[in-house]
Parts: C-alpha cells; structure tokens; sequence
C-alpha cells in the first residue's frame, strides 16, 4: 500500500479552479520533489493534504497509509503522521516555543492512544534534537517564530519534524528567503530524518534545493496537474531549460 | 448637557429603596446629611444612560430592569453559606476581611493575622461612633459621578485601612464581598491608605454564595498611595451570572510611588469597575491592567481615567477582552495630562477577542493632553482569532478547542504578565484557565 | 525638502495678524432681511427660482430645526450663537447672465488674484503650457465653479465636461434644470433631520456646486470650486451633491479662504457624495478660513456636515483634508459604506495655532460586507489652540469581513496648547478586523539639535519635521493643491516657535 495516494483532485478556491486532475502516489522511504512555476498549484496541492481551511475538494480523492485523509480534521492528520513544513510560519506571540512544542506532541500521542511525554523526557528529547540542529536554548523560551529569523524560523520546523516523527513530510518551499548556508543546516535537518519508513514531498521552484535533498522522484506541476515524471535528473534539466515547455504542456 | 428627563420606573423604584432603607442606613447628624445630599446629587442626574457620554455604552436605565431593596443583615445560615463561597476565590496566605450582603462579618474575618502597623475599623462603627469629622470625610469624593453619589447615599459598611508609614505587609490584604441574599442589593465603601514608603498586596474579590442570584453590588473603593509606597492591587469579579456590579476606585498616588493595578471580570450580568486615577507627586509608575472574560449575554465594562497632574510620570496600560457568545465588553480609558505634567510617559492598550458572530465589543481610548513634552500613544484592535495561527496549531496535531485555548491564554497573558506578584500572576491565569474550561 | 527654503521665507514675512488672505472685496450686494424665520426661507428660495418642492423641502426642514438643540459634545468653545443677528442670504447683484471669465466683476477677479489662487484656467482656456512641474496640461486642467459669498459667478470648462456628459453646475441651477437627479439625491446622505447644523443648512443653503457623473465616464478633469466668504455678518450655507453613477470617477477639489473679521460668521456646508457600483469619488479640501486675530477675536465658525454614502458594490469615497483655518472646527467627513466591498478612506491634517478650535475627524460606518476603511489623521497644535481627533468606526452585526485601520498622530508646539484624541471603535462581529493606533508628542528635541547643528534655524527645522510629519497625508492631494497646501501648513505655523 502507498504511503500516501493523490487521485484526480480537483480543488477549487472561492470560484476558481486550482488544481483540475492531479495524481501522485508517494510510497514510504521515498522523497519526491515537485516543481512548477509560480501559481502552479504546488503550494495548493500541500495546502489541501494538510486540511488547511478555504479549499473545496470539488473531485478526486487522498488516501494516506489507505484512509481517506479528506475526512480528517487539521490535527487528525497529525496525528495520522503528516507534517507540513510551512513555507511562511507563523509567529504566535505569548505561546512559548517549548510549552507549544510539548502540547502539540502530547496532543498528537494522545491522540493515538500513546502516553503522554513527562516533563524530563520531553525536555530531554527537545535538547538533543535542538542541539542536532544547533538551535538554541533562549529560542525556546521564546513565543513561537517571534521575532525569528527567516533561517531559524525554518530550523524550528525542522526541529518540530524531528521531534513529532511523522511518516509523511511535506516541505512547502523550504528555501524561500534563506541563504545558502541556512540552507545548507536546515538540508542537513532534513536529510538525518531520511528514512526507509518516511517519506518527504520537497515542493520547490528551484532546482537549488534538490543539490541538498537529493530526490528519488521529480514531478513537474503546470497549470493544477502533473505534467511530468522522472528521476533527478529532471530537475536538472529543468534547471537549464525552464518552465516554458510545459506551459503549453498542461 | 443635562437633559431633564422624567424618572423612568427603574428610577423610581431606586428613590424608593432609599425612602425605605434611610432611617436604617448607619451614622445620624452630618453623615445623614451627607447622604441626603449625595442623594439629591444622584436625583439630579438620575441613572447613568447613553446619552451621559462616560456612560455611552453602558446604558443602565436599559440594562437594570429591576431595582433589589437593600439587603438583610445576614444570619448564621448565611454566614455558614458565605463561608463556604470564600475558596473560590481563595488567594493563598492571604488575610481575609468579609464582607457579607453588604454587612462586615468579624467571623469570617482575620484582623488578627495582620501583624502590626497596620489599622482596620468597619464604616459602619466609625459612621455610627467616630468622630464628627472622620465620619463625614468618609464621604467625600470629589466626583459627580451618579452612581458614587448613590453609593453614597447608600452605603452600609466597608472597611478602612490603614497602613502606617514604613510598614511592609507580610501578608495580601483580601477584601471579600460575598452575596447570600437574592434579589438584594449592598452598597459599600472601603477606604485604603498606604502610608509612606509602605509596601501592601490588596486583593478585592466579588463572589456569590450557592444560590445566591439577581443580587446588585454597588462598591467603592478610595485609595491613597503614599509618597514612596508600592501596592499591588487585584480585583477579582466572579459575580453569579445574573448579578448587578457596578464598582468605582477613586486613587490618589503620590510622588515615587508604585501601583500596580489588575482587574478581572468573568461573572455578573452588568458589570462596569470604573476608576479614576491621579498621579498626585512627581515620579510615580502606575500600571493599570485587565481582563474581560464574557459570555452568554454579560456585560461587562471597564472604565479608567489616568490623570497625570505632576510631571515626570509613567503610566502603561494593558487591557484584554474575550467575548463569547452574545457578550459585550466594552473598555473607555482616558489620559489626562495637564498643562503641568511634562515628561509624562502614558501608554495605553486594549484589545478584544470576538469569539463569536454576535459578540460586541467596544474600546474608546482616549488622549487629552495639555502638556507638549510627552510621550502618549494608546492602540486597540478588535477581531477574531487568526485562522492562520489556527492552523498552524492544529497542523501540528491540536484539537480545535485546545488550540482556541492555547491562543487566547496566549493573549490574555499579555495583560496578565504586567501583573507585578507572582502569586498574583498564577492565581489569575488560574482563574482565566477555569473560565476557558468551562467554555470547552 | 524642496518647499522648506520657501515655507522659511514665507514664515519670516508674516505675522500672526497678517492674515495674508484678509481683506474685502467693495462689490454691492443684495441681503435678505436679519434672522431667521419661514420668510427667510420663502426670501431665499424666491431668489433662486425655485420651484415649489424644493421650497417645501426647505421649510420642512426649518420646521425641524426649530425643534433641535445645538449640540455640545465637541470640545469647543464659543459664546452663544444669535441665529437672529445672522443675515441668511447675500449674494452680489445680479448684472447679466455671464458666459466667460471676461464678463466677470474686475473686483472679482482681483480677489482670487490676490488669494493667490488666480483663475489659472484663464490661461489653460488659451491653450497656454503647463507651468514647471506640471508635465501633464490635461491632468493639471482645473475646472471652477467659483462660488462668490453665496452665488456662482462663474463657470468654466463647461464645454469639455459637457462633451463627457459630465454635469457640473451650480445647485441652484441643477435644481431647475435636472430636479429629477436633485429630488432623488439630495438629502438622501445627510437627511435635513440629520443634525443641527445640516438642518439649518437644508433650511436656507444659498448655493453650492452639483455634480453629477453618468455611468462608465472618468470625468476629464479635476473639479474645482473656491469659496469666499465677503460679506460682514453673513452666514455661509453651501450644499454640494456629488453623484458618481456605476463605474464612473470623479476627482472635486475645494478650497477656502475668508477675508479678516472682528465679527464671528457662522459657517455651517453640507455635502453629500452617493457612489454607485463601482464608482470612486475623490473629495480635497484646502480650508482656510480667517482664524481669529492674535487675541483670540474674530474667525469663522465652521460647522460642517460631509457624508458620503458608498451605495453601490465595489464603491470608493476617499476624503482628504487640510484644515488650517478656522476659529472654530467641527468637522466629520464620513463614509457609510453600504454597498459590499466599498471602501472609505479619511486622510487630514488639521492645524490649530493661536486660539483656534478644532474637532475634527471622521466616521466609518460598515454595513456592506468586506468593507474597509482607512484613516490617517495628523493633528498640529500650537499657541494656545487646542486641536481634537475624534473618529467612529463601526462595523455592525451583518457587516462581516469589515476592516479598518486608523492611525492617528499629534504633534504638540508649545506647552499652551492642547491636543486630544477621541476614538470611539465598536465591532459588533466577530469577523471585524479593526487596528487603531495614536501617538501624542512633541517635536525630539534631539532633531532640533541636529537640524540645528548642522545649520537649520529653530525654525526651519519645525518646517522640516512637520513637512515629514504630513507628508503621507499631502500625498493624497492633486499635485497643484499638494503646493499650496504645504504653505499653507507653514503660515499657519509661524510665530509657534521660540
């Protein structure tokens, strides 16, 4: 069974048709990288698996570990393993990183049934993964993404990905706004989460990010559909051709 | 403009409550004179209503339908019921001055526990037996407010405090008014005085007993912050849902000193604190906060004016409110800086969270400045909780409800942190946890 | 800062009683008798040829009015006004019917040109080139309907905007000639039960302008109308009635300066905007009215209604202010917006110096869904003046996605002055996003330092702040009223510093 299963979505927004038949079949330990110009429909497609409100599901269906995702709530869907990395977090003044960071994996154990974290072991895990990712300290104490840097705003999701072990991530653009070197410590992040029971849909408009997360698959999206399927080197080809021939394409 | 109008029936039914209740109001001689001046003074402008523009939005000819008679003594039923109300508002460690449907109750109380350099005497003894001129200072205020004129005219008991100069107290002071009696109204006063350079936690909470409903609180409070003193004060208004508060602080503070200010309403049908706050001696820091916490249909209305009449003051305001349901907050606050008061340094903020498509809210900051080397800003906002933080909680795995609560904790912290003590802190953001339980 | 060196220069010339724009203009005129009763009325709308409606119209609303008490919430302060010592109407003699600048009274004329706001279109009507700056002859055209103490005078341009099917005349005309428009607007924003004030004015306006813009049509130029107040102890009541039917624009400029007088005049103009679908109205005013002599004697009361009712979808209404004249201001351009996404925008700049009063500010009332307003006030007080913002924004229960954001500043000169600011923000849903801010200051005395440091007098370094200080709201102005209005702002400042 696919981890995850996209059939013939089509996704409307107010009256506007955004995505018009889109497939993709992501299965676990594999990374997929989907491309497109802007106003593609990509940031859409990781909208509506995350059941982010204002979408309309008018056709199709998504089928994640073979339930039907589209019946579940935002937090449901955490809970189930899927994470979004957001390509603008947002801040939340007055909720401390660390209080947030235990309620919302508490929430998503409870939800399945686990125990919940005691206080020593969170603590203990949060420091380990927040060292890995060179992240520190007082940045949890402080309320969540407030008054971040556009490099540590994207750490912390990282940090939140490796601290909830989802089964599914999907980065959403995670290079917007960050220069090489952020980069390259929030790539590495994601690579050390590499593994044979997770996968990762890596959306981006570049082929930039592909030289630090290095995909099995690379899909390029056009007007609301997948107009095309390859290996990496696609991206790369991508790269050196742009987007202009699969604007017709679609 | 003062708009003679004929008594409406809520009106009448308030002068009759004051034809019954008079010959059993305590103090003769001058304090009756007084209160029979004080009662003309409410007569002349009747019940505060919209067009009074202090009372804009809190209309009381509209929202007090009935008029409760003054309240009973309470008996030993009461008292046990009374006592039994004081956990819910129970702040830890603190000494505890009951005062039960409008009357004093030494049962209930711990003078003792006070320690020294500190004095405490009921209204009503001193109105009865003390001397002529401490008696009728005791009903002075320098308001034309109608209804502190009607407090005066009314009032039963309260306490008055005093705390002498230097003395830091060990312990909060808790003044608490518990209603027993249905259908009832008390009026009270209490006078705290802070001398020099001391330092005092008080704490007034309004609680009612099992059972207790549709009972009327009218309350003041007179503060005097000496020069150099430091206060903490807390108001706690947990009123049974169907409850009449209306209460009014009048404070002086004096040069150096601190006041740190919190008041909560999250009870009361009709609530409004009303306070009015000089800065009186140069170099004082005043910080003035609140929260509203409303559903069903409850009132609830904050109304502060800071006066800056010296120089080289700080004040800072905080205000939130949460409305739910079909509640409606409202929060008027003005700063006044005279022609005097240069490098006054006033900041003011209030902002509401609507929780639902019908709750209201209104917020009139205001900024009257006569003085041209200052600082003064005020903000307010008013919406919605952000769908975008929303989602981003509950993409990371929180219910709807949790999430709510997360954010709203989140924005009531940001008044309840300017809260000085942190015992004070905890209880509150306790209190604000309850509500926010009960709403789940 | 280009205008710095002039608003310097400008300040040094004059003084506080130099009010550059007072004098008087020797022109006969004809008065109706004092006071104010039902024959003033029927005087008045006999002077105008009026037709029985409109008569009918204006004696209902003196009726009202007799019935209304003059309000006393603003803060200003003013002795008591003798609404029987007050002629109603005055307007000069009627010579003959005139059909170019050329027919106009000499004396006229010379007036506008000592104003410094000259019929300039006399030179645009002779395809003159625009003056430096001005790269646009067709943007920079200014079409006037001059109002003369009470009656236009004159009217220009009326060919072009004609060819745009464009009405633009006085209200006394349209009232004859286009009575169907007039019957189903006037009144219809600010009804003649409204407040004191605008009932008053419904009872006995004399003239003002009309405007009306047919479906689709961007009107060709900026309208412009200046208005002059002459005539000792007369009371000034215009009515201007703008409609911008669906998907048309319309840009009117208006302008004021008075002459100097020992006597108080009352002053109390109602205007009323209506914009349909899609139909966007700019309104500009530059008022400066005389504001009283040095010791506080003297100067206009204005008491002034403008509304305008966003009643279509997609609506736009945009005022912006700059009030700097005036003993006395009580002002509330405001925005109803009804139709769904209308849009209300308040910008000001108010002024106060010596002893003058000003209560000023706006309303915006959201009733239409995904409204939004802005408001952007910037008051200045200086001397012994005192200067209020007062604002309403209100969304109420069905006006869901409403918004607004108000930012509203005050600069204090001088320790003798005062400044308040008086919001009044009632969202009664909660999918109201409202944003207020305020600030109250004085100019850092850390700027005047460096200014100074490097060379600026005291004075021309207030010039600098204050010109950062209004800038955002002078944006908004036509690039020509941009101008004046800068120097406006700097004589009315003089002689607040040191």
């Amino acid at each position: 069974m696919a981890l995850l299963e996209v059939r013939d979505l089509h996704v409307r927004v107010e009256d506007r048709e955004i995505l018009h038949g889109l497939d993709l079949t992501v299965n676990a330990g594999e990374v997929h990288a989907i491309m497109g110009p802007n106003g593609s429909g990509k940031s859409t497609l990781s909208h509506v698996i995350a059941g982010k409100p204002g979408y309309e599901v008018t056709d199709g269906q998504i089928l994640f570990k073979g339930e039907d995702l589209l019946a579940m709530e935002p937090d449901e869907r955490a809970a189930k393993g899927v994470f979004l990395a957001f390509q603008y977090p947002v801040e939340i003044p007055g909720v401390a990183t660390m209080n947030f960071l235990r309620t919302a994996l508490n929430a998503q154990r409870k939800a399945r049934g686990e125990d919940e974290y005691s206080t020593p072991d969170f603590l203990k895990k949060v420091r380990e993964v927040a060292k890995s990712l060179n992240i520190p300290q007082d940045m949890l104490k402080r309320g969540v993404n407030v008054g971040f840097s556009g490099g540590e705003k994207k750490r912390n999701e990282v940090l939140q990905m490796a601290l909830f072990e989802p089964s599914l991530c999907i980065l959403d653009e995670m290079d917007s706004g960050l220069d090489i070197d952020a980069l390259r410590i929030a790539a590495d992040g994601v690579n050390a989460l590499r593994s044979p029971d997770r996968a990762m849909v890596v959306i981006t408009h570049y082929q930039r990010l592909l030289n630090y997360i290095v995909p099995d698959f690379v899909h390029v999206m056009s007007r609301g559909r997948v107009v095309k399927s390859g290996d990496k080197q696609l991206a790369l080809e991508l790269e050196a051709s742009g987007y202009a021939q699969f604007e017709d394409a679609a | 403009m003062n708009l003679v109008l004929a008594k409406t029936d809520t009106e009448r039914a308030v002068s009759n409550v004051f034809a019954t209740a008079r010959d059993r109001l305590p103090g003769a001689g001058e304090v009756a004179e007084a209160r029979r001046r004080a009662f003309e003074a409410y007569e002349r402008a009747g019940l505060p209503h919209r067009r009074i523009e202090e009372w804009k939005y809190t209309d009381l000819r509209a929202l007090m339908r009935e008029v409760a008679p003054l309240a009973g003594r309470p008996d030993a039923a009461a008292i046990t019921r009374a006592k039994a109300a004081l956990e819910l508002v129970a702040v830890d460690g603190a000494a505890k001055l009951v005062l039960v449907d409008g009357v004093f109750v030494p049962e209930l109380s711990g003078i003792a526990e006070l320690g020294a350099g500190i004095s405490v005497r009921t209204l009503r003894e001193i109105l009865e037996n003390g001397a002529n001129d401490a008696r009728s200072d005791l009903l002075l205020t320098s308001t034309t407010d109608a209804v502190i004129s009607l407090n005066t005219a009314m009032v039963t008991d309260g306490v008055v405090i005093s705390v002498a100069d230097g003395t830091a107290l060990s312990r909060p002071i808790q003044i608490v008014h518990v209603a027993t009696a249905s259908s009832a109204s008390a009026f009270t006063r209490s006078h705290v005085k802070l001398g020099k350079a001391a330092r005092a936690t008080f704490i007034e909470s309004f609680v009612a007993a099992e059972g207790a409903s549709a009972y009327q609180a009218n309350d003041a409070v007179i503060l005097w912050v000496g020069d150099g003193a430091e206060l903490s004060h807390l108001r706690v208004v947990a009123d049974a849902a169907d409850a009449v508060n209306i209460s009014s602080g009048i404070v002086t503070v004096g040069a150096k000193a601190k006041l740190n200010l919190f008041n909560m309403t999250r009870g009361g049908a009709v609530s409004r604190y009303q306070v009015f706050i000089t800065l009186a001696g140069e170099g004082s820091d005043l910080s003035v906060n609140g929260i509203n916490l409303l559903k069903d249909k409850q009132h609830g209305d904050t109304t502060l004016v800071v006066d800056h009449a010296v120089p080289h003051c700080t004040s800072r305001e905080n205000f939130r409110a949460v409305v739910d349901d079909r509640g409606h907050s409202v929060f008027q606050g003005r700063i006044i800086v005279r022609p005097d008061a240069q490098k006054t340094d006033g900041k003011m903020m209030t902002r509401a969270l609507l929780l639902s498509d019908e709750a209201e809210a209104d917020n009139k900051p205001e900024l009257e400045i006569f003085a041209d080397d200052v600082t003064c800003g005020h903000g307010a906002t008013s919406g919605a909780l952000d769908e975008s933080l929303l989602f981003y909680l509950r993409a990371r795995g929180l219910c709807e409800k949790d999430a709510q609560a997360l954010l709203i904790q989140a924005f009531l912290g940001e008044a309840i942190e300017e809260i000085a003590d942190e015992s004070l802190r905890e209880f509150v953001m306790a209190q604000a946890e309850r509500w926010l339980e009960v709403r789940r | 800062m280009p205008a710095v060196q002039e608003t310097v220069d400008r300040v040094r010339r004059i003084d506080v009683d130099q009010y550059r724009y007072g004098f008087e203009t020797l022109i006969e005129s004809e008065k109706a008798p004092k006071g104010l009763s039902e024959d003033t009325v029927r005087f008045i709308s006999a002077k105008k040829n009026e037709p029985e409606w409109m008569l009918q119209w204006r004696l209902e609303a003196y009726r009202r009015w007799l019935t209304m008490r003059e309000p006393t919430w603003a803060r200003v302060d003013y002795p008591k006004i003798d609404y029987q010592e007050i002629y109603y109407y005055a307007a000069p003699k009627p010579k003959k019917q005139v059909n170019s600048l050329d027919e106009i009274d000499p004396e006229i004329l010379k007036t506008y040109e000592k104003l410094g706001i000259p019929l300039r279109e006399v030179a645009m009507l002779e395809g003159i080139e625009p003056r430096v700056g001005e790269t646009d002859p067709v943007k920079s055209k200014i079409a006037v309907d001059a109002v003369f103490d009470s009656v236009s005078v004159a009217t220009t341009f009326k060919e072009e905007l004609k060819k745009a099917g464009v009405i633009f005349m006085p209200i006394s005309e349209a009232i004859r000639e286009h009575p169907e428009l007039v019957q189903k607007y006037l009144g219809s924003v600010v009804p003649t039960s409204d407040n004191f004030f605008a009932t008053l004015n419904s009872a006995v306006f004399s003239d003002g302008s009309f405007v009306y813009v047919p479906p689709g049509v961007r009107c060709p130029m900026e309208l412009s109308t200046y208005f002059r107040i002459n005539e000792r102890n007369t009371g000034q009541f215009e009515r201007t009635l703008i409609i911008a039917d669906k998907g048309s624009y319309v840009s009117y400029l208006e302008g004021c300066t008075a002459p100097q007088r020992d006597e108080n005049q009352l002053h109390a103009a109602v205007v009323e905007l209506v914009a349909l679908d899609d139909a966007e109205i700019k309104y500009s005013t530059v008022q400066n009215w005389y504001p009283g002599n040095s010791e506080g004697l003297g100067g206009i009361y204005n008491f002034v209604t403008k509304r305008g009712d966003c009643r279509g979808r997609n609506s736009k209404i945009s005022w912006t202010q700059v009030e700097t004249g005036s003993a006395i201001t009580w002002k509330y351009p405001s925005c109803i917006l009804r139709g769904d996404n209308s849009r209300g925008e308040f910008y000001s700049i108010a002024i106060s110096n010596g002893f003058q009063q000003v209560d000023s500010g706006t309303k915006m009332l959201h009733l239409g869904k995904n409204t939004s307003s802005r408001i952007i006030s910037k008051g200045i007080a200086a001397g012994k003046s005192q200067n209020t913002y007062r604002g309403l924004v209100t969304a109420h229960r069905k006006a869901t996605g409403a918004r607004n954001f108000t930012a509203c500043d005050s600069l204090l000169i001088g320790d003798k002055c005062g400044a308040h600011t008086v919001p009044y923000i009632e969202a009664k849903n909660s999918s109201a996003t409202f944003e207020h801010e305020a600030t109250t200051s004085k100019i850092s005395e850390d700027v005047l330092f460096y200014c100074t440091q490097r060379g600026l007098s005291e004075e021309e370094a207030v010039g600098l702040v204050v010109n950062g200080f209004v800038k955002d709201v002078l944006q908004q102005l036509p690039m020509e009223f941009a101008v004046e209005a800068q120097k406006l702002i700097s004589i009315s400042l003089e002689g607040s510093v040191g």
